[in-house]
């Protein structure tokens, strides 16, 4: 059974079909990226899953379970996690208090708060920079915190918005390993405009086109795939 | 001990050395200050730390001082009860209001806390048989008697303030270092980013806003007891801006600030009037200076300048 699923999910803005049906399924253990042409509906997709926006219709079951009402933040203590596209760390608090909050709001509350977030930090390299001030940090710490904040919350499925958008060539590098380390307690869903880190990565991948899927399959499904070319690859 | 604790240990044991030791005619300013410090440092917990912007808080404030006044005046209920009363009062209206108030944000929650406690000012009024109406009324001589102690009395009456503020400071400054804490200024700094790390706003600020409640209600339940009346005025708008003076002032966001805005604008106040009858204008180009030049209050500016870890 999937971990994640959506059925039929659609929203639309006005006249805008943003999401327009779409079946979803993560798999335990996947990294599965979301790609798709600018205004695919790719983020209103993830807002609808992680219950940023309210679902039009359709279903959501996390393990088995429906979440399509739930509102995002009883989503997050289920274990869905999200990363925000534009890093949205608090830039007032210290490194520490922005990783505690995740500690504290995730699926297991820590006994042991510093331990807990010495251990997320050190997942993404920035240990010892606990009592650094968010705002303070280089953009792509920033990001790292980001990511940090997301495995604090110890989920089931975190979701990574366009994560390594504005990172240097070899900060993906390292990027990408730790994605790969996460698997498999954690699966991933991934929104990533750079092919080669979702070629790289992806075990699967969907195609949304104007709010619906296009295609799904393996990185070289998608890659062989005509209509994908045509809509997206530009070829 | 943490350099914090010893600090707010050492304000509070330096208010009880200047209570005792002071003229009385301090001992009672200082009664008078302490009692709206404690309503100020529970403004600070909604405001300063969650930033809720109430506009409300004179209503929590009047439900202490009338559920303590009340059953004093009408069946000669004694302080103990009374206080205890006006506490829950505070925190249960601020419950009642929150439930409400907290399905807006921002401007919208500044005016429907306003117009609560409009609403409720004017409740007061129109019960006048029952709550003596804008005369308010004397609280009884029998009624102001703490644990053998007079509550007429200067130092007694100093003493029970600075005893209610010391708990109240303390239970603050625990408050703001707990997890909970620091749910309450993610909430502040940016709520959609807190409720994608788990968190409920709504619970949250809710919570927040009934303690702060209980706050105003001990205060207003001792402002009565302490001084000996009770009045629709204390429900009026100028009672809910005068905490968030008392925050802007001493420093929104730090568990001191209300105290120390407290007793800043008294005095100030006192002298402003004692020189001139414009004193109003007085504290006005205070304020405005410290817009201008603190935005973040006293002990927020001591805080950015010299020690990060104030609490």
């Amino acid at each position: 059974m999937s971990l994640l699923s959506a059925r039929s999910l659609t929203r639309h803005f006005g006249g805008l079909k943003a999401v327009d049906g779409v079946d979803f399924d993560l798999e335990p253990g996947e990294i599965h990226a979301l790609i798709g042409p600018n205004g695919a509906g790719k983020t209103t997709f993830v807002s609808l899953l992680s219950g940023r926006i309210p679902v039009q219709s359709g279903t959501i079951t996390l393990g088995g379970e429906v979440i399509t009402r739930l509102p995002a933040h009883a989503r997050v203590r289920r274990g869905l996690a999200y990363t925000f596209q534009i890093t949205s760390v608090f830039p007032g608090l210290s490194v520490f208090d922005n990783v505690a909050l995740a500690v504290q709001g995730g699926t297991r509350t820590a006994r042991n708060l510093p331990a807990a977030v010495d251990a997320a930090l050190a997942r993404v390299g920035m240990a010892g920079m606990a009592a650094e001030m968010a705002g303070t940090l280089s953009y792509g710490h920033q990001r790292l915190l980001e990511v940090a904040m997301g495995l604090a919350l110890a989920p089931r499925v975190l979701i990574l918005d366009e994560p390594t958008q504005g990172l240097a060539a070899g900060e993906i590098e390292g990027f990408k390993t730790l994605v790969r380390s996460l698997l498999p307690q954690v699966s991933v869903l991934l929104i990533e405009h750079n092919m080669e880190v979702v070629m790289d990565l992806a075990t699967r991948i969907t195609v949304l086109n104007f709010g619906q899927v296009l295609a799904r399959g393996t990185p070289a499904e998608i890659r062989a795939d005509r209509a994908v070319q045509e809509a997206y690859l530009g070829a | 001990m943490s350099r914090a604790l010893v600090l707010h240990l050492a304000v509070l044991a330096a208010l009880l050395a200047a209570g005792l030791m002071l003229p009385s005619y301090h001992t009672t300013n200082l009664a008078r200050i302490l009692v709206l410090a404690t309503f100020a440092t529970g403004y600070n917990l909604a405001f300063g730390y969650t930033g809720l912007l109430s506009l409300g808080h004179a209503m929590f404030f009047a439900a202490g001082m009338y559920a303590a006044g009340l059953p004093a005046w009408h069946w000669g209920w004694s302080a103990a009860p009374a206080l205890l009363l006006g506490t829950a009062a505070g925190g249960a209206m601020a419950l009642a209001a929150g439930l409400l108030a907290l399905r807006t944000a921002g401007v919208s929650f500044m005016i429907v806390t306003l117009m609560f406690a409009q609403a409720f000012a004017l409740t007061l009024l129109y019960f006048n048989s029952w709550t003596g109406g804008d005369e308010g009324f004397v609280i009884p001589a029998t009624a102001r008697n703490l644990f053998g102690l007079s509550l007429s009395a200067d130092t007694p009456r100093f003493v029970i303030a600075w005893a209610m503020f010391a708990i109240g400071l303390l239970a603050a400054l625990a408050l703001v270092r707990s997890r909970f804490g620091r749910v309450m200024v993610a909430l502040r700094e940016n709520e959609e980013r807190a409720r994608m790390l788990g968190i409920n706003p709504f619970a949250a600020k809710l919570r927040v806003l009934v303690i702060s409640g209980f706050y105003a209600g001990a205060a207003g339940a001792a402002y009565a007891l302490l001084f000996g009346y009770a009045g629709a005025s204390f429900a009026g708008t100028q009672y809910s801006i005068l905490p968030m003076l008392y925050v802007l002032l001493g420093g929104a966001g730090t568990v001191l600030g209300g105290v120390l805005g407290a007793g800043l604008m008294f005095y100030l106040t006192e002298v402003a009037s004692s020189l001139t009858d414009a004193w109003m204008f007085v504290i006005g180009a205070v304020l405005v200076g410290l817009v201008l030049f603190a935005p973040k209050g006293i002990l927020g500016w001591l805080r950015g300048k010299f020690w990060r870890g104030l609490p």
